[in-house]
Formats: C-alpha cells, structure tokens, sequence
C-alpha cells in the first residue's frame, strides 16, 4: 500500500488522498470475483486489474489537470474523490461489510523458530509485501520504464522533449499505484472485512509512513513502515506495563494505551522536526 | 454582474430574515440549521486566515474545533456533576456560564495552536500538510482512547450552557449569540486583514522571501495568525457543542478538517464571506439531496471536483469576476 502511494506521490509530486479508495475498490473487486468464482487468486489477481483500471480512468479523467495545480488543489480534489468513490461503492454493494475466505492452503498456521506459532495466511501477506518491495526496487533501478520514471521524476520537460510520452508515462505509473493498493485491500479483507471505509485508516497510516521514511524513496518507505509498526506494538503493549510502575494499574492502562494510540504521529511529529525532509528524503 | 459588496449585504439581510421565517413558518429546525451554518461559517472564517490569505494549508484544523468543542464539554460536565476539574494548584471547578467557557475555549485552542505551530511551521508545502494532519489525528486517537470523557461514545451535555439573564435553549436567542460571534470575527478579520499586519501575511502567501527580505520575520507573522486562525475555530468548536449538546471525537476527525475546508473552497477562497456561503452551501445540499437519496456525499464530491477544475473561485467567484485567487 504504502509503496503504491510513495510512487504516486514521489515519483509524480501528487498528494493523493484517494489512495485509500484504491485499496478499498480491490477489496470489493477481490469479494466480487471470489463470489462468483469461489478462487481466492483469481480474486487476488481481479482486485490488482480491478483497482489498477479504475486508477486509469481517473488519471484521465481527473488527476492529469492536477499535476501543476498547488497541493491545495490536489488535496481538495482527491478528497471529493474520496466522497465520489465511497458513495459510489457504497451504492453498488450496500453498506453492508462483506467477507473473503482465505483457501484452504493457507489456512491454519505454522510454528517458526523458538516455538513461536504463526497464521500462515500472515506470513504470505509479509512474503507478498517482500516480493513487491524487491519487484519495485528491481522496476525502478533496472528496467527502461524505471529509467524513464525517474527521468521524468527529475525534469518533465527534458523528457518529454526527448520524445517520451510524459502523460502515457504517468498514467501508468498512477495505475501501478492504484493496482498495488487494490491488492493490499484484499488481502487485508480477507482477515477483516470488506467494507466502505476500510481504506481511510490505513490512508493516513501509509502518509505517516511515507513521511517519515521521506517523500519518493522507496526505500524510505519500507525502512518507514517497519519503524511504524514497531513503534506502534511497543506502545500498546510495553507502555501500560511501563505506566503501572507510577501509577495505579486501572489508570495506567487507559493512559498507556492513549498514549499509545498517538505514539507513531509524536514519532511522525518528532523526525519531521529534527529531518524536515523525513528519513531519506532528498533536502 | 454585482460586485462583492453589494453581495455581502444581501447575505447579512438573509442572515437576519432567515430566523423570522422560521417563527413565522413555526419551524425551529430550520432556525437550529442556520445556527448550523453560521457556527461552521465561524469555522471556515477562522481557516480561510491561515489557509486563503496566508497560504497555510492546515489539514488540521479539526483539532482547534475539536479542542474548542471538548473543553466546552468537559466544563459543563463537571459542572452539572459538580466535581473539581483540577485540585492542583488550586481547587478548579467546572462551569457552565459562556461567559467563562468561551474565553477558556479561545484560550486554550489558541494556545493549542501556538505549540502545533510552532513545531509545524518550520516544515512547509506537503510537510506541513501532512504534519498538521498528524497533529489532528494524534488527539483524534487520544480523544478515542481516552475513557474518562466518553471516549469514543462522545460526552453528552444534557443542558445548553447558560448566558446570564438569557435563555440559551430557546432556538433563536442560540442563534442571535451566535450572529453575534460572527460579525466578531468577521469584523476581526477584516480589521486583520487590512492592518499592516495582515499586508505582511497576504505578502507571504505570494512570496515569502521577498517579505524577508524587507526585513519581516516571516515565522513570527505565520505564527501569529496560525494562533489566531486556531483560536476562532476553536471558538466555532465551543459553539458547536452547545447546539448539539454533544461532542464526540468525530469532530477531530480527519474528514472535519476536509470539511471546513470544503466550506473556505466552495464559498470563495480569500474571501471574507467566501466560508460562510460555503458552509451555507454545503448545509443545504445535505439537507435537499439528503433527502432524495442516501449518497448525496457522491454528488458533493462531483461538484468539489468540477469546482476544483473548472471554476476555481469558488461560489462567490461566480458572482465576483474580480480576480482575487490566482496563481
């Protein structure tokens, strides 16, 4: 998820509020395909072509005026995007949540090392997450379309002098996106539940990450995501054992786990004011 | 075409009228509507300084409201359980007079602003998007995990907090105090905005090196009306609260903060009346395609986006072709 947004908003200069729209129009892609024809992977593959179609129309339609507007355009835009797409899903499918079932090859869970026991279907999101992380790297730094994205990252009128479609460039990249995000969502649906939403949280969990790893580095936003997770599991767990050595155990769990909750944004908060630019971002 | 001013006295006259049709009709919600308008139009106002004339795109203002909303809340609450708020240093006790909670809302939302601004402001562009908006999320999350006012159920008051010799409860005296708070800030920020100071601020958003380089300390400046921008806002939060009796962390959300930025776009960037007729705007679609169909949020996004695309002065543009918003 996070990966699909850092390459929209890096790679393209675009705030993207929609983001999270993408990655709920993949969950309801993946039910939609998983109803009808009982696959999990096809209803893998039908949420990353769902979202990733879905992510072309609207660059078309919509983001490619956006580029060179102000962030405060792009802000406003993607966020009535977010209006447009979840009402819009929600009158298609209802309000209410649907579910994915995970097949059977990855049900149950294996125990790793130290006896610890783990859900398989977990280790295959970790594992998928892996494999797209290299995948991005590998398109980035080796392919010609890397090339070509970077390129235009740096300089748009050079390249599009050079005789390279900057806007067929863009709306691919979008669609990456977009597709990236759609497969996130349902693999998370597939442990919750499909519903309108669901991507929102998740939404400002990804800027948090990308902002602190660095806007358009990719490598930022994995080393960021890592840091987000961590940050936010020692919090709610170790913080309200911490408290209770001060204070009485039934105020130090409500405040640990207050404060807890808040602890990635005071990180956030804390690596913007010491690297305004976040972890590996560029000054 | 009518020019700017001439609109503004049309909308005081609706302003005005709108509360006698509702006696007349004997229809108070429409009265409780327009009270609506009016204290999301004091939101707005407050935004549109920082956001239409200096530039700062705040996607967090949902904390000054929301600030401003729980500390009206949470003073009314201990005053009608009659428990101390604080026994530190001294004994505090809650209240329920406005007269002591709006100070106390303005105050401590301003302050609020004063440390968000200070510690976002040395970022710029897309950072202090984003940072404004962790700050906003932060207390959301706080406001959620927090059990002693509600948590995520909200807080309800079951009274109006009261104004001495008047009574709040009554529809319409709710909305003369509340006309009343927005001609204060319209007046402030019209003073703010032709005052030597508010040259300095609107200068910023249109270059801000070139300001330093008169000799302004450009940070001070943004500072300054962050705070004061935060402060009326959070007084919009305190007004909020008594008219629904309600406050819940939803209005820290995220989507708060998009809203009362919707109200400054739809209406009119940089406009003085631009947020209100926004805000107007936006009721009134809630409550006409509100009423044909559940999804009318689908068709706000529509008209935001064409807005966006096409005509981009907002509401108040139209009428307005004075250019007042360009890049």
């Amino acid at each position: 998820m996070s990966a699909g947004l850092t390459l929209i908003f890096g790679v393209m200069g675009l705030i993207n509020l929609a983001h999270g729209s993408f990655y709920m129009i993949g969950a309801f892609c993946a039910a939609l395909i998983a109803g009808l024809t009982g696959s999990f992977w096809l209803a893998l593959l039908g949420s990353l072509i769902g979202a990733a179609i879905a992510g072309v129309l609207i660059e078309i339609i919509i983001i490619r005026r956006l580029y060179r507007r102000d962030h405060l355009d792009q802000v406003l835009a993607t966020f009535a995007l977010i209006l447009l797409l979840s009402e819009g899903v929600r009158w298609i499918f209802g309000a209410f949540p649907l579910y994915l079932n995970i097949p059977n090859i990855l049900n149950g869970s294996i125990p790793l090392v130290f006896e610890i026991i783990y859900s398989k279907y977990r280790l295959f999101i970790i594992l998928i997450g892996l494999l797209i992380a290299i995948g991005l790297y590998l398109l980035i730094t080796k392919t010609r379309l890397g090339i070509r994205i970077r390129a235009g990252q740096n300089d748009r009128q050079m390249i599009s002098a050079l005789g390279v479609d900057i806007s067929k460039l863009y709306t691919i990249v979008f669609a990456i996106g977009a597709g990236l995000a759609g497969l996130a969502g349902a693999m998370i649906g597939a442990i919750q539940s499909v519903e309108v939403g669901m991507g929102e949280p998740i939404l400002i969990l990804a800027f948090v990450v990308i902002v602190i790893g660095g806007i358009g580095s990719i490598k930022g936003a994995f080393i960021g995501s890592i840091l987000v997770g961590v940050t936010d599991t020692i919090g709610r767990v170790f913080l309200p054992n911490l408290l209770k050595v001060f204070m009485e155990p039934a105020n130090a769990t409500s405040m640990g786990s207050s404060i807890g909750s808040m602890l990635i944004y005071i990180l956030m908060a804390l690596i913007l004011i010491m690297k305004p630019s976040g972890l590996f971002g560029k000054n | 075409m009518i020019s700017e001013q001439f609109f503004n006295k049309w909308i005081w006259f609706l302003l005005l009228i709108t509360p006698i049709c509702g006696l007349i009709f004997d229809e108070p919600y429409y009265i409780t509507l327009a009270t609506k308008v009016i204290i999301l139009g004091i939101a707005g106002i407050g935004l549109n300084l920082a956001l239409g004339y200096c530039g700062l795109i705040s996607f967090g203002h949902a904390a000054f409201f929301g600030i401003g909303g729980y500390v009206t809340a949470i003073m009314s609450y201990h005053a009608i359980n009659n428990e101390i708020l604080f026994s530190w240093p001294f004994d505090i006790f809650g209240s329920s007079d406005m007269l002591i909670i709006w100070p106390l809302a303005i105050l401590i939302s301003a302050f609020l602003s004063l440390i968000i601004g200070l510690l976002s402001l040395r970022t710029s562009g897309v950072y202090f998007i984003m940072i404004t908006l962790a700050f906003a999320q932060m207390l959301y999350f706080f406001s959620i995990s927090w059990p002693n006012y509600g948590g995520e159920d909200g807080l309800s008051i079951y009274m109006r907090n009261s104004l001495p010799m008047l009574n709040t409860m009554n529809p319409l005296t709710f909305y003369l105090i509340c006309l009343s708070w927005l001609s204060t800030s319209i007046y402030v920020s019209y003073k703010l905005i032709n005052s030597p100071f508010g040259m300095a601020f609107q200068a910023i958003k249109q270059n801000e090196e070139r300001v330093k380089s008169v000799g302004i300390e450009t940070f001070k400046v943004k500072l300054l009306i962050f705070v004061i921008s935060g402060a009326i806002t959070g007084l919009a939060g305190s007004l909020y609260t008594d008219l629904n009796r309600f406050v819940s962390p939803s209005v820290l959300d995220w989507q708060t903060s998009g809203e009362i930025m919707v109200f400054v776009i739809l209406g009119g960037i940089a406009r003085l009346y631009g947020p209100l007729i926004g805000a107007a705007f936006f009721i009134i679609l809630e409550q006409t395609l509100g009423a044909y169909t559940e999804n009318w949020q689908f068709w706000l996004g529509l008209i935001l986006i064409l807005e966006i695309l096409y005509a981009r002065t907002g509401i108040m543009g139209l009428f307005d072709k004075k250019k007042k918003y360009e890049k």
